[in-house]
C-alpha cells in the first residue's frame, strides 16, 4: 500500500482512458492493470449523446484523476480544474498547461500560477512538469505535494529523454511524491524509472495502441510491480569491470604461476 | 435571446443557467457548466443569469490521459 493524496493504493500505476479500440477493450485494460486511478478530461458534448463513458467509469468504481488537458492559459486550466470538481466531486486535478505546441512541453509559468490559485482553492493539484529542478522546487514552495514530471513528450513512447536530470529531480526531491507521466513507450521504460525510486507511472497511449491492450496493461502493471522491487530491494553498484561472482579459491586446476 | 453556447451561437429563450440546461436537455449528473470562462457550481444554476452574448461552457466527462 502506499499513500496518494490523502488515500491509499495498493497499484503504482496511473491508466489514461484515452485512445482504446472500444470501451470493452479500456474496461478489460483497467480490470487486467490492477489500476485504481484513471485519468479524464472534460469535453464538449450535446446533451442527447449520452454518456456511456461516464457509466462505464462508475461501474468499475475507480479514483477520477481529471486532467486540464490542452489549455492554453492559467484562466482555462483553473475554470476547468473547477469544472471537474463540480462534475467529477473530486479535489484532484492533473494540471496542464500547454506552452509548445510541438512538444506540448508545459508552461511552467503558467503551471505555477494555475497551481497557486488552485492549491488556495482546497485543490490537491498533480503537476504535469517537465524535469527542471528549480520548477519542480517552486511548485513544491506553492503547495504542491506531487509532482508528474514527464520522461519524454506526451504520445511520443521514447523512454527517459533526460535520465539524469529525472536522478536529479529524485535525489533533490525526495519528499515529493514524483509520478512519471508521459513519453513511457515499453514496460521496460516503466521498470527503469521505477528501479530509480519514482513512486509512480501514469500513461496511455503504450497501452491503448498495443495490439492487446488489456495483455498490455498487465505487463505494464508487472515492470511497475518489479521496478518498485528491485528499488526497495537496493540495486548493487554498477562497475567498470568484471568482477567474479564464482569464488576464485578451490578453483579446480588452479596452478599459481612460479615466478622466474 | 442569442447566446453562445460551446463556441456556437444559440437563439434560446432563457434568463437562467437553470433554464439554458432545461431548454438544451441536459440531464442527470454528468456535465459541468462555466460562464465566460468562469465555472458555474451547479447548487448556482437557479440564480445564475445570463445575458445575450454570455458565453456558456457545457462540459461532460471524455476520455483523457
Amino acid at each position: 500500500m502506499w499513500q496518494l493524496g490523502g488515500k491509499s493504493f495498493n497499484s503504482r500505476l496511473i491508466l489514461g482512458t484515452s485512445r482504446y479500440r472500444s470501451p470493452e477493450n479500456l474496461r478489460e485494460a483497467i480490470t487486467r492493470s490492477g489500476a485504481e486511478i484513471v485519468t479524464v478530461s472534460l469535453r464538449r458534448q450535446s446533451a442527447g449523446d449520452g454518456n456511456k463513458f461516464w457509466e462505464l467509469l462508475r461501474e468499475l468504481g475507480v479514483t477520477f484523476l481529471p486532467n486540464t488537458a490542452n489549455c492554453r492559459s492559467v484562466q482555462e486550466a483553473v475554470t476547468t480544474a473547477h469544472m471537474a470538481r463540480d462534475m467529477f466531486k473530486t479535489n484532484w486535478i492533473k494540471l496542464e498547461t500547454v506552452g509548445d505546441e510541438y512538444t506540448l512541453q508545459p508552461d511552467p509559468f503558467a503551471l505555477l500560477e494555475a497551481a497557486r490559485i488552485l492549491i488556495a482553492d482546497g485543490f490537491e493539484v498533480f503537476p504535469y512538469t517537465t524535469e527542471d529542478l528549480v520548477v519542480g522546487e517552486r511548485l513544491l514552495a506553492t503547495g504542491c505535494k506531487i509532482l508528474m514530471p514527464w520522461a519524454a513528450p506526451i504520445g511520443s513512447g521514447q523512454g527517459m529523454v533526460n535520465p539524469q536530470a529525472l536522478k536529479t529531480l529524485r535525489a533533490r526531491l525526495p519528499q515529493a511524491t514524483l509520478i512519471i507521466d508521459a513519453g513511457i513507450g515499453a514496460p521496460s521504460h516503466a521498470a527503469q524509472v521505477m528501479e530509480m525510486g519514482f513512486d509512480g507511472v501514469m500513461l496511455n497511449t503504450a497501452v491503448a495502441l498495443a495490439d492487446d491492450a488489456p495483455k498490455m496493461a498487465e505487463a505494464f502493471a508487472q515492470a511497475i510491480n518489479a521496478g518498485r522491487m528491485a528499488y526497495e530491494a537496493g540495486l548493487m553498484p554498477t562497475r567498470s569491470f568484471a568482477e567474479p561472482s564464482t569464488p576464485l579459491p578451490g578453483t579446480p586446476f588452479w596452478k599459481t604461476e612460479k615466478k622466474a | 435571446m442569442k447566446i453562445i453556447i460551446n463556441g456556437e451561437e444559440k437563439d434560446i429563450h432563457a434568463t437562467t443557467i437553470a433554464e439554458v440546461i432545461k431548454a438544451l436537455e441536459y440531464e442527470g449528473d454528468y456535465f459541468a457548466v462555466a460562464k465566460n470562462l468562469v465555472c458555474v457550481p451547479r447548487a448556482k444554476y437557479a440564480e445564475t443569469l445570463v445575458a445575450a452574448q454570455d458565453e456558456i461552457e457545457i462540459l461532460m466527462p471524455m476520455q483523457g490521459g
